[in-house]
């Protein structure tokens, strides 16, 4: 094999895998594990949400429950995203430029939705808001519920795509607009938010699409009320519980166009953004 | 420092750190509280019995089987992405971040609805030769694959990029083959975003609920599909609050392992040059922002 | 006096930056503030703008005492190493930046930075952005904006160090006759001590966190206050106990009871300037910088027994 390599002209930047079949052999592999594990089930949900034509799949869409459920998910993902935006930067902020005991500990715990279950978050959020709440705060079985949840889940998403932003963030920028006069909002405002701009959008997305698919930690929390508290996902699911996959796929379809929308287009920007910027 | 810049320093932290004890920190501590509320031993029970067993032995299954298939295959596609050019790589690319953005129900379903035992695409034709995915354990390992199927690659393939092939390279002049070079020089080189990636994808499919739940037929109520998070929801639904905060204590302990070797590994392998930029604490890229492949 | 410091102490945490310093700086002068790295020199620049607070001491602009005044209101304008650009504006942004914020009106903005721009000679790059820049037109953009706002003082902490030798040289040159032009008051950190002779009128000499002295390029040259400067501001070699400049030497072929015995180890042809390596007698190995004329005159060869003799040199006191 090695020999054989050297005969032949070297195929352009192929690294590791000498002889040129193999390179073609881990790239079919790789397609077809994501094609099986990912890309032909979410082929099916697509097929199967319009399998019964277009007529079809809008009244699925716009069935009563369906639109208060889809309703509900895109408003409180909305909220939650606009809440993420702000606090998220705020804690990454503090986490980047204080200096306090115990800032490690708080860094790393920011990752905390992130590995714990969904249903242990919800359960979690039940124990201290819920029915039996030692504090006396009761959001459960409540639209706040589902904020509350949502924010949970997405806590790390804003932060953690700003905080290296703002590691990397050339602080001579801010001194050099100080000793221009300016006042700490307005570097705030024209120096260190239109530099994290870029990296906050893309957190805001992700914890969107995030939010928008949610189910675990809303399953307990928040009583799944056809109307008042159920969200797209718990709809979904419903769906399919009473032998409906049709309806579920309709539904499914359309949180699917959100969210490849989404990736798509944070892709197509980061793409953008790496082709205008020179070194 | 002036008092008004001290103000506000104090103030800032006292907002985040508030926030963060009243989302996280004050409800995580209170499931631990709640669980041994009254006591070691109803916990210890709930854990104990038939029923929690096989669900911790399902997830462990589950896992066990997830997470390598996907540590091989992620470091084989990681290599495919950054080391060669061909058309479609960017579409590749992007269905590799398809499982971040997808609600778990939806993955459920889309399972269903490719191996169902009825109406589905193939799942007819698996019965039909005896194998039941859906309803039944093959299912729920799928649901575990492809929610962590992301993890691994994406770890690893900025890790290749920093590297180079310039190490590769170096060995096959030395007359190393493919395998010898990936074994005894590019695994070596990726080993710390190649263990960071297998943490992160155990917490996901330790913590997989919604897909697993429509795969499983939960609706039909056995015992005998349901991994760990299901049978928190199961045991509060009966009532058994005891029995769900247990095994609720036992995936948030998990959830704490995780973060705790997260941060170990962090900081190994910026102690050892591995990622690239950033001095004190670089936060964990556990947000996987969609990158356009590095033209090189 | 447009600059007093007094007094000033910096410390980060056990590491003194700042020991105790007092310099004067003249209304409308030049001045660079030399030495090595870690001598304090870009932390006392730091200290005089407002970027960092002394432990103790004062910092007077033209007689106000503004120790505890904000950056925002000292009206410093601030040079950095790296420029630091406001690299999501353009050039035209970047120096508009201090008017915007003092609220000029977009007429009067437009003027002053169309001189600015002309000044720094930048035209046609208005609607860049500084990555679209080079080095050098990047700092000259950072000189224009600082100077928008018509400081009291211009300081520039190593504002060439990040520039090639040549771009280097250029904007000395450049920085002098701006100097010439604006009259402002500067100050310049520099580690570079030809940058410190060539461009400044009077040059403060730091090292370890304390002034060694404070004079015009000659006087620090020929009247050095200690063995740090002297060899620091220019070659110096050891003779015994004493110090020389290695052109201040005088070589011939006889002694004449001042000289010292010496043999040519080797002749280094540096252009104008030619460096003859020598073993003295006492087997110590000493250079002397002489002209191509002399060498000619005097028909140098390797290996030559030849005699030195030192024309002047400076003996300090320890302690």
């Amino acid at each position: 094999m090695a020999s054989a390599d050297t005969a032949v002209a070297p195929p352009p930047r192929v690294g590791l895998r000498a002889p040129l079949g193999g390179a073609a052999l881990a790239r079919g592999a790789a397609t077809l594990w994501i094609s099986v594990i990912v890309l032909i089930p979410i082929a099916a949900v697509i097929s199967r949400g319009f399998d019964q034509g277009l007529g079809h799949f809008w009244s699925a869409i716009t069935d009563r429950e369906a639109m208060a459920a889809i309703k509900l998910t895109l408003i409180s993902s909305l909220v939650v995203v606009a809440i993420n935006a702000v606090m998220g930067t705020l804690i990454a902020w503090v986490l980047v430029r204080d200096e306090f005991r115990g800032k490690r500990l708080v860094n790393s715990i920011i990752d905390l939705p992130f590995a714990l279950p969904t249903i242990v978050a919800g359960l979690t959020l039940l124990a201290l808001y819920g029915q039996n709440s030692p504090i006396g705060v009761h959001v459960a079985y409540t639209k706040a519920a589902v904020v509350c949840a949502l924010l949970f889940v997405t806590l790390p998403f804003v932060i953690r795509a700003v905080q290296p932003v703002l590691l990397e963030l050339d602080q001579e920028m801010e001194e050099a607009a100080a000793s221009l006069g300016a006042p700490n909002h307005r570097i705030f405002r024209s120096i260190i938010l239109p530099n994290l701009t870029p990296a906050l959008v893309a957190g805001c997305a992700l914890a969107f699409a995030r939010a928008i698919g949610e189910f675990g930690s809303l399953v307990l929390l928040t009583g799944n009320i056809p109307f008042k508290t159920e969200v797209a996902s718990v709809y979904i699911y419903g769906r399919i519980e009473t032998g409906d996959p049709s309806g579920a796929a309709a539904v499914s379809v359309f949180l699917l166009a959100i969210s490849i929308g989404l990736l798509f287009a944070l892709n197509g920007f980061a793409r953008w953004r790496s082709r205008h910027e020179r070194a | 420092m002036s008092a008004p810049r001290r103000r506000w320093r104090f103030g800032l932290r006292g907002v985040a750190l508030f926030y963060l004890a009243a989302l996280l920190i004050v409800p995580v501590g209170a499931i631990f509280v709640r669980a041994f509320e009254h006591g070691l031993g109803q916990p210890i029970d709930a854990i104990t019995s038939p029923d929690g067993l096989h669900a911790l032995w399902l997830t462990v299954v589950c896992v066990g089987i997830a997470v390598p298939l996907n540590t091989a295959f992620g470091v084989l596609t990681a290599l495919v992405l950054v080391r060669q050019e061909f058309r479609g790589k960017a579409l590749l690319n992007a269905a590799i971040d398809l499982p971040f953005a997808i609600s778990p129900v939806v993955i459920g379903l889309a399972l269903f609805l490719v191996y169902a035992p009825r109406d589905s695409w193939v799942g007819g034709w698996l019965m039909g030769n005896g194998v039941q995915v859906i309803f039944s354990v093959p299912g729920m390992v799928l649901a575990t694959i492809f929610v962590s199927l992301p993890f691994v690659v994406r770890e690893v393939m900025p890790v290749l990029q920093e590297i180079g092939t310039d190490q590769e390279e170096a060995a096959k002049t030395l007359g190393a083959s493919p395998w010898q070079t990936f074994w005894r020089v590019t695994l070596p080189a990726i080993r710390w975003g190649l263990t960071y990636g297998v943490v992160l994808a155990t917490a996901r499919a330790l913590g997989e609920f919604g897909a697993v739940s429509v795969v499983s037929g939960r609706i039909s109520g056995s015992g005998a599909t349901q991994t760990l998070p299901l049978y928190v929801q199961k045991q509060f639904e009966s009532f058994n609050v005891a029995g769900a905060y247990a095994a609720a204590i036992l995936l948030a302990l998990l959830a704490v392992a995780v973060l705790f070797s997260m941060n170990l590994l962090r900081r190994r392998s910026v102690r050892e040059g591995e990622e690239g930029a950033g001095d004190g604490i670089p936060p964990a890229p556990a947000v996987f922002v969609p990158q356009p492949i590095q033209e090189a | 006096m447009a600059i007093s410091v007094k007094n000033v102490t910096k410390r980060f945490g056990a590491f003194v930056a700042l020991d105790d310093v007092s310099i004067d700086v003249p209304d409308g002068g030049l001045t660079a503030l030399l030495g090595p790295s870690g001598s304090g020199k870009s932390t006392l620049l730091r200290v005089i703008a407002g970027l960092e607070q002394p432990d103790s001491g004062q910092v007077l602009i033209s007689g106000e005492d503004s120790t505890d005044t904000r950056v925002q209101d000292r009206n410093v304008g601030f040079v950095f190493q790296h420029y630091a650009a406001f690299k999501h504006m353009t050039v035209y942004d970047n120096i508009a930046f201090g008017l915007k914020i003092r609220g000029e009106g977009t007429g009067t903005t437009r003027e002053r930075v169309r001189k600015l721009i002309d000044l720094v000679h930048l035209q046609g790059f208005e609607r860049r952005f500084p990555n679209q820049l080079s080095g050098g037109q990047r700092q000259r953009m950072a000189l224009a904006r600082a100077l928008a706002v018509e400081p009291r003082v211009l300081l520039l902490d190593e504002p060439f160090g990040a520039l090639d030798a040549k771009v280097r040289e250029e904007l000395r040159t450049w920085l002098r006759r701006l100097h010439d032009d604006v009259h402002v008051t500067t100050i310049f950190v520099t580690h570079d001590q030809e940058e410190a002779m060539d461009v400044a009128e009077q040059i403060v000499v730091m090292n370890h966190g304390r002034i060694e002295q404070s004079g015009g390029p000659r006087e620090l040259y020929e009247n050095p206050a200690s063995e740090f400067v002297m060899g620091f501001v220019g070659p110096a070699h050891r003779l015994g106990d004493a110090w020389v400049r290695p052109h201040d030497v005088e070589v011939r072929h006889e002694p004449n009871g001042q000289t010292i015995e010496a043999m040519v180890d080797r002749i280094v042809h540096l252009g104008f300037e030619v460096r003859v390596e020598l073993t003295l007698s006492d087997g110590e190995q000493f250079s002397v910088q002489l002209t191509r004329d002399e060498v000619d005159q005097l028909e140098l060869a390797e290996g030559q027994i030849v005699f030195v003799r030192p024309r002047a040199v400076r003996v300090f006191q320890m302690g």
